[in-house]
C-alpha cells in the first residue's frame, strides 16, 4: 500500500496516530514522483532535499503536494513550462501557496503543463510531451497535464492547477480524478501568471470530492493583492458536505448529451454518452431530480469562437512583460527591440506564438468591434443562458470531452467540428466564473471517463455536496492508475 | 496674406503626491535613490496584479470636479499596450473607454482678461519607469513606474503661447492648493504633449496637426508652440515644407521639434478593459463629499480680491501665488483686518520677511491674530506706523507677542486722561502759562516737553497739541 493514495482525512488520521511520519511520506511521495517522471514526463522541476513540517490539526499539515508550473513559488523555479522562464526563480509565493505554507504543506515539486496554461493536450511543455500514466500512449489533456497525471498515479493525494477553459477539468477526466475549479475570485490569483485574466481560476486536482473541499477551503480567501477576489469566509467547503440532496434538482442539455447530435460519432463517444445516460438514470433511481433541458444551438456554436477571442486578446497582453529585460534569459541583438524579439522568438512555442497572432489580431482598431467585442457581448448572453438555468437548478451535469483520453498521434489540429460543444462547453464555466467540479464517472475502453458539474456564483458548497453525493454513488472514488479497481 | 492664427490643445500629465503608487503598494518617492521604491507590481514580475489606490482615485474625482467635467459612476481601467523599455508589463494601465472626468471646462487669466479652456477629458493612469540614457548605455530607475498621473486633456481651444501657459499656470497652483500634486515642473513632475495646427478666420484648420510630447516646463512649452507655430507659417506661405500629421519631441538643446514618427507610423496601442480591475463605484456620496472638500482656488479668491477687497491685479495675484499665503491673508480678513491693510503688510512686510529669512508661512512666528494687535494698536493710534514696523520686527525677532511690546510703546491717546495730566502741569506752571498768554509763543514747546517727560514720550504728541492749546487759554 502506498500511503500517499490514501485520501487526505485517512492520510491524516496516520500522521495524528504517528503510524506514518512525514518524513516517511515523502520519501514514498519521492520515489513515486521518480518512477512517474520516467514513465510520464509528468514534472517541470523537481525539488532536491524537501523539509519536513510539523504535522499540526490542519488536515494537509506534513501532507506533500504538487504545485503546477505556472504558481510563483519564492526560491523554487517557476517556469510555466516556458523557456522564456527557464531560469526564472521567483522571490515571492502566490497568495494560494502563502495560504497552503500557513497549513503546513509540503511542496513537492512542480508540474509540467502546456506551456503558460495555452493548450490542451500537455504536448507544448519546454520539458516535453506529458503522457497519460493509465496509458502512456494518450495524452492527459491540459494544460494542468503534469498535475492530474501526478495525482493520478498516487504520487501525492492533491496538486494545484489553474483552469481558463477547462485546464483542471478535462485533465482531471482522462486521468480519472477530480478536478475543481472554485468560483472566480474565491481563490486568488495574485502570483498565479495569467493566460486571460478574465477567465483564469485557481484551483486543484484531487482523487476524492472532499479532497478537494480541503485543499480550496485552505487556498480560499480574500486578498489584498487581487481586487477579483471577494470575501468566503462564511463559506466552508468541507463542513458543508453532507451527501444530503433532498430538493436538489440538476439538469443536463440536451444539445450537447444527445447522441443524435453526432451522427458520425466515433465508437468511444457512444459509448462516453451512452455511459453517461446510465449514470443520471442511476442517480435519478437514488433520488436525484434531474431534467433535460434545451438550450439554443446556436448559442452552444459559438462557445469556442468566443473563447479563442477573449483568450488570446488577453494573452496577447498579459504576455507583453516576457520581454527578457527584467527576468528569464536575456535576449541577443544590439538594440533592446532586437534583445526582446530575440527573447520572444527563441521562447515561445509555435502555438503561442500562433495565439498571440489571433490575439493581436482581434484588438487591432479595426477589428476590435467585430471580434472582440462582439465576443465579449456574446460571452454575457451565454452566461445569461446558464444562469437562466441556475434559477430553477442547483446544477448543470454534463459529460466531459467526447470520450477518454484522445490518441498523442491523433491529429490534433483538426478539431472535429460536430463534438466541439462537447470539447468545450466547460469553458461555459470561466465565462462565467462558475464553481465547477470534474469527478470519473466511469470507463471506456479501460480508461477513465468524467462528468462535470457546474453551479451559479458562490454556491461551491452546494455543487461540491452534490458532486460528494454522485460520487458516492460510483466507485470510482480515490481511484488511481497503478491500482486498478 | 491670409490672417491665420494658432490653434493649440494640450495633454497635460501631473504626477500625484500619494504614500502608495496607484497600482501598487510601492512607495510614491520617484526622487528617492534610484530602484528603491519598487514592488514586484512595479516589475511586473509573472503573476502580479492590480491593487488601485483609492486616494488616487479621490484624487482625480477631485480635480474632475473643478474642471466641472460629467463624472463617472464607475471607474474602468484600460489596458495601454506597447512595447517599451520603461513599460515592465508592456501595456499602460489608463482609462479610455470612460476617463473619471468628461466634458469639463476651466477658467483662467490670461492678459488681464478671464477665458475658459475647453476640458475634453480627465483621466487616471501609471506614470513609467525613468530612462537615463547615457552615452555608453541607458540606465532605468522603476522608482517612476506606477507613480500615479492625472492626464486632462484639452480641445483645441487656446489660440496663443501665452494662453496655453496661463491656462497650465493656473492648472499647476490648482494642483497646489488641492495638495493633490506639488506640480513641481523642476521634478519633472508636470508634462505636456502639445497638440498645433493653423487655422484661418473661419476656424478650418489650414495644416495639419503636429503633436509635440512629452515637453517638461513652461518654457519649453512655450518655445515649442513659438517653434511649431513658425514652422507651421512658414510651410503654409513659404511653401518651405509639406506638412503631414505626425508626432515630434522637442529638443531642449537645439531649441528645435524634431519628427518622431508620422501618421502612418501610429501605435495600434489595442485598448481593452483591465481585466484584473472590477469596475469600482464612484457613489454620488462620495462625489458630493469631494466636491464639498474643495478648497477655495486661485482665481476665485482672486477675483475676490480684487472685486469685494478692491486689491489691485498684481497685489491680488501677489498673494495667490501660493496657497498659505493666501490662507494667511483670508485669515486676516476673518479675524477683522481691512483687507487693503492686511493685503499691505501680507505681501510687502510679511513676503519681505519670509524672503529674507527662507521660511515658508507655516513656520513664520508671527500668526494672523499677531498681526492683528499690529494693526489695531495702528488704527486706533496707539502705535505710530514708525513703531508699528518696529514691533513687527522686534515680536519676530523675540518670539513674543506684539501686545508686549505695544503695551509699553503705545501713545496715551486717551483724552480724558491726557485732559487731566495737561491741567496738572498747566496749574504747577501758572508762571510760564502767564508769559505764554502774554505773547511768548514759544513757550507752547516748553509744555509739550513738560507732557512728554511726564508721560515719558508716549503722549499722543496730535492729542496733546489740540488739549493744550485749549487749555492754555
Amino acid at each position: 500500500m502506498k500511503y500517499n493514495r490514501l485520501t487526505i482525512e485517512e492520510l491524516h488520521q496516520k500522521l495524528i496516530n504517528k503510524e506514518i511520519t512525514v518524513e516517511d511520506l515523502i520519501k514514498e511521495s519521492k520515489e513515486l514522483e521518480k518512477t512517474l517522471q520516467e514513465k510520464c514526463n509528468a514534472f517541470d522541476f523537481i525539488i532536491d532535499n524537501v523539509e519536513a513540517k510539523e504535522v499540526t490539526d490542519n488536515m494537509l499539515s506534513g501532507i506533500p503536494y504538487g504545485v503546477k508550473a505556472n504558481y510563483s513559488t519564492k526560491g523554487i523555479l517557476s517556469t510555466g513550462s516556458s523557456n522564456t522562464l527557464k531560469n526564472y526563480v521567483p522571490f515571492f509565493d502566490a497568495t494560494a501557496i502563502k495560504n497552503l505554507n500557513k497549513a503546513n504543506a509540503i511542496i513537492l515539486n512542480k508540474t509540467a503543463m502546456d506551456e503558460f496554461g495555452m493548450g490542451g493536450t500537455g504536448t507544448t511543455a519546454r520539458t516535453g510531451i506529458i503522457k497519460n500514466p493509465w496509458d502512456i500512449t494518450r495524452m492527459c489533456a491540459g494544460s494542468s497535464s503534469g498535475s492530474a497525471a501526478a495525482v493520478a498515479y498516487g504520487v501525492y493525494p492533491y496538486a494545484l492547477g489553474s483552469d481558463t477553459g477547462d485546464s483542471i477539468r478535462k485533465p482531471a477526466a482522462y486521468c480519472g480524478i477530480v478536478g475543481y475549479k472554485p468560483t472566480y475570485g474565491m481563490i486568488s490569483r495574485y502570483g498565479l501568471f495569467p493566460f486571460a485574466s478574465s477567465l483564469d481560476t485557481c484551483g486543484v486536482l484531487t482523487r476524492s470530492v472532499k479532497d478537494a473541499a480541503i485543499v480550496v477551503d485552505n487556498m480560499k480567501g480574500l486578498d489584498e493583492n487581487d481586487m477579483t477576489t471577494f470575501d468566503s469566509s462564511n463559506i466552508h467547503l468541507y463542513d458543508s458536505i453532507n451527501g444530503d440532496i433532498k430538493n436538489k434538482k440538476l439538469c443536463y442539455v440536451k444539445e450537447i448529451c444527445d447522441i443524435d447530435n453526432y451522427p458520425n460519432a466515433s465508437d468511444e463517444l457512444k459509448a462516453h454518452l451512452e455511459n453517461f445516460k446510465n449514470v443520471i438514470n442511476n442517480l435519478r433511481d437514488k433520488g436525484l431530480e434531474i431534467d433535460e433541458v434545451s438550450v439554443d444551438k446556436k448559442l452552444l456554436n459559438t462557445v469556442a469562437s468566443v473563447y479563442n477571442i477573449l483568450s488570446c486578446a488577453e494573452a496577447t497582453s498579459n504576455m507583453s512583460n516576457l520581454t527578457g529585460i527584467i527576468f528569464g534569459p536575456a535576449g541577443a541583438g544590439e538594440s533592446v527591440t532586437d534583445q526582446m524579439k530575440d527573447h520572444r522568438t527563441k521562447g515561445f512555442s509555435p502555438l503561442i506564438k500562433r495565439r498571440f497572432i489571433i490575439g493581436s489580431y482581434v484588438l487591432q482598431r479595426e477589428n476590435q468591434e467585430r471580434y472582440f467585442k462582439n465576443a465579449q457581448r456574446v460571452r454575457r448572453l451565454i452566461v445569461e443562458a446558464w444562469k437562466e438555468l441556475f434559477k430553477k437548478y442547483d446544477a448543470v451535469i454534463l459529460p466531459v470531452g467526447s470520450g477518454p483520453a484522445k490518441k498523442f498521434e491523433s491529429d490534433k489540429d483538426v478539431i472535429s467540428a460536430e463534438t466541439t460543444i462537447l470539447e468545450e462547453h466547460l469553458q461555459i464555466g470561466n465565462f462565467g466564473g462558475f464553481p465547477s467540479i470534474t469527478i470519473p464517472d466511469g470507463f471506456v475502453n479501460e480508461l477513465p471517463v468524467g462528468l462535470n458539474i457546474t453551479g451559479k456564483n458562490y454556491d461551491d458548497a452546494n455543487v461540491l455536496n452534490i458532486a460528494y453525493f454522485i460520487e458516492s454513488t460510483m466507485n470510482y472514488k480515490n481511484q488511481n492508475s497503478e491500482e486498478r479497481k | 496674406m491670409e490672417n491665420l492664427h494658432v490653434v493649440i490643445g494640450l495633454e497635460m500629465h501631473c504626477e500625484l503626491k500619494s504614500n502608495s503608487k496607484v497600482f501598487s503598494f510601492g512607495k510614491n518617492a520617484y526622487s528617492d535613490d534610484a530602484n528603491t521604491n519598487v514592488s514586484p507590481v512595479d516589475m511586473a514580475f509573472p503573476g502580479i496584479l492590480p491593487v488601485v489606490n483609492k486616494k488616487s482615485v479621490e484624487q482625480a474625482i477631485e480635480m474632475a470636479s473643478i474642471l466641472h467635467c460629467d463624472i463617472a459612476n464607475t471607474m474602468i481601467f484600460d489596458r495601454k499596450n506597447y512595447y517599451y523599455p520603461d513599460l515592465p508589463k508592456g501595456y499602460q494601465i489608463t482609462q479610455c473607454e470612460r476617463p473619471v472626468g468628461i466634458n469639463g471646462y476651466l477658467e483662467y487669466d490670461s492678459n488681464g482678461e478671464t477665458k475658459k479652456a475647453i476640458i475634453h477629458d480627465i483621466h487616471l493612469e501609471e506614470d513609467s519607469a525613468a530612462l537615463d540614457h547615457l552615452p555608453k548605455c541607458s540606465t532605468i530607475d522603476y522608482n517612476r513606474a506606477g507613480v500615479p498621473l492625472l492626464e486632462v486633456v484639452t480641445e483645441p481651444c487656446f489660440n496663443s503661447a501665452e494662453d496655453a501657459i496661463a491656462y497650465l499656470e493656473n492648472m499647476i497652483k490648482i494642483y497646489q492648493y488641492t495638495n493633490i500634486s506639488d506640480a513641481d515642473t523642476k521634478r519633472g513632475q508636470v508634462r505636456c504633449d502639445v497638440n498645433i495646427s493653423l487655422a484661418n478666420e473661419n476656424g478650418e484648420y489650414v495644416t495639419p496637426r503636429t503633436e509635440v510630447k512629452n515637453v517638461n516646463s513652461l518654457g519649453n512649452i512655450y518655445n515649442t508652440i513659438k517653434i511649431e507655430e513658425e514652422r507651421h507659417r512658414n510651410a503654409y506661405f513659404n511653401h518651405t515644407e509639406e506638412l503631414v500629421q505626425e508626432t515630434r519631441r522637442y529638443d531642449e538643446e537645439t531649441n528645435t521639434t524634431i519628427r518622431m514618427r508620422t501618421k502612418v507610423d501610429a501605435i495600434d496601442y489595442k485598448y481593452f478593459v483591465e481585466p484584473n480591475i472590477p469596475p469600482y463605484v464612484i457613489s454620488e456620496e462620495l462625489k458630493s463629499k469631494i466636491a464639498s472638500e474643495i478648497p477655495m482656488l486661485p482665481l476665485e479668491r482672486k477675483h475676490k480680491y480684487m472685486e469685494e477687497y478692491k486689491l489691485s491685479e498684481v497685489d491680488a495675484n501677489t498673494l495667490i501665488k501660493n496657497r498659505e499665503i493666501s490662507d494667511y491673508y483670508n485669515k486676516c480678513i476673518e479675524i477683522g483686518i481691512d483687507p487693503i491693510t492686511a493685503s499691505n503688510w501680507v505681501s510687502v512686510n510679511i513676503l519681505g520677511e519670509l524672503n529674507k529669512s527662507n521660511i515658508s508661512i507655516k513656520d513664520f512666528y508671527l500668526k494672523e491674530e499677531y498681526l492683528k494687535q499690529i494693526t489695531d494698536a495702528l488704527t486706533s493710534g496707539k502705535i505710530s506706523s514708525k513703531q508699528a514696523k518696529e514691533i513687527f520686527a522686534k515680536s519676530i525677532e523675540e518670539k513674543k507677542e506684539p501686545k508686549n511690546y505695544i503695551e509699553e510703546n503705545s501713545q496715551i491717546s486717551d483724552e480724558a486722561t491726557l485732559r487731566e495730566l495737561i491741567t496738572t502741569i498747566i496749574s504747577n506752571n501758572q508762571a510760564q502759562k502767564e508769559a505764554y498768554l502774554n505773547g511768548k509763543t514759544n513757550l507752547f514747546d516748553y509744555f509739550v516737553g513738560q507732557v512728554m517727560k511726564e508721560t515719558r514720550g508716549k503722549a499722543n504728541p496730535v492729542l496733546t497739541k489740540e488739549l493744550l492749546s485749549e487749555l492754555l487759554k
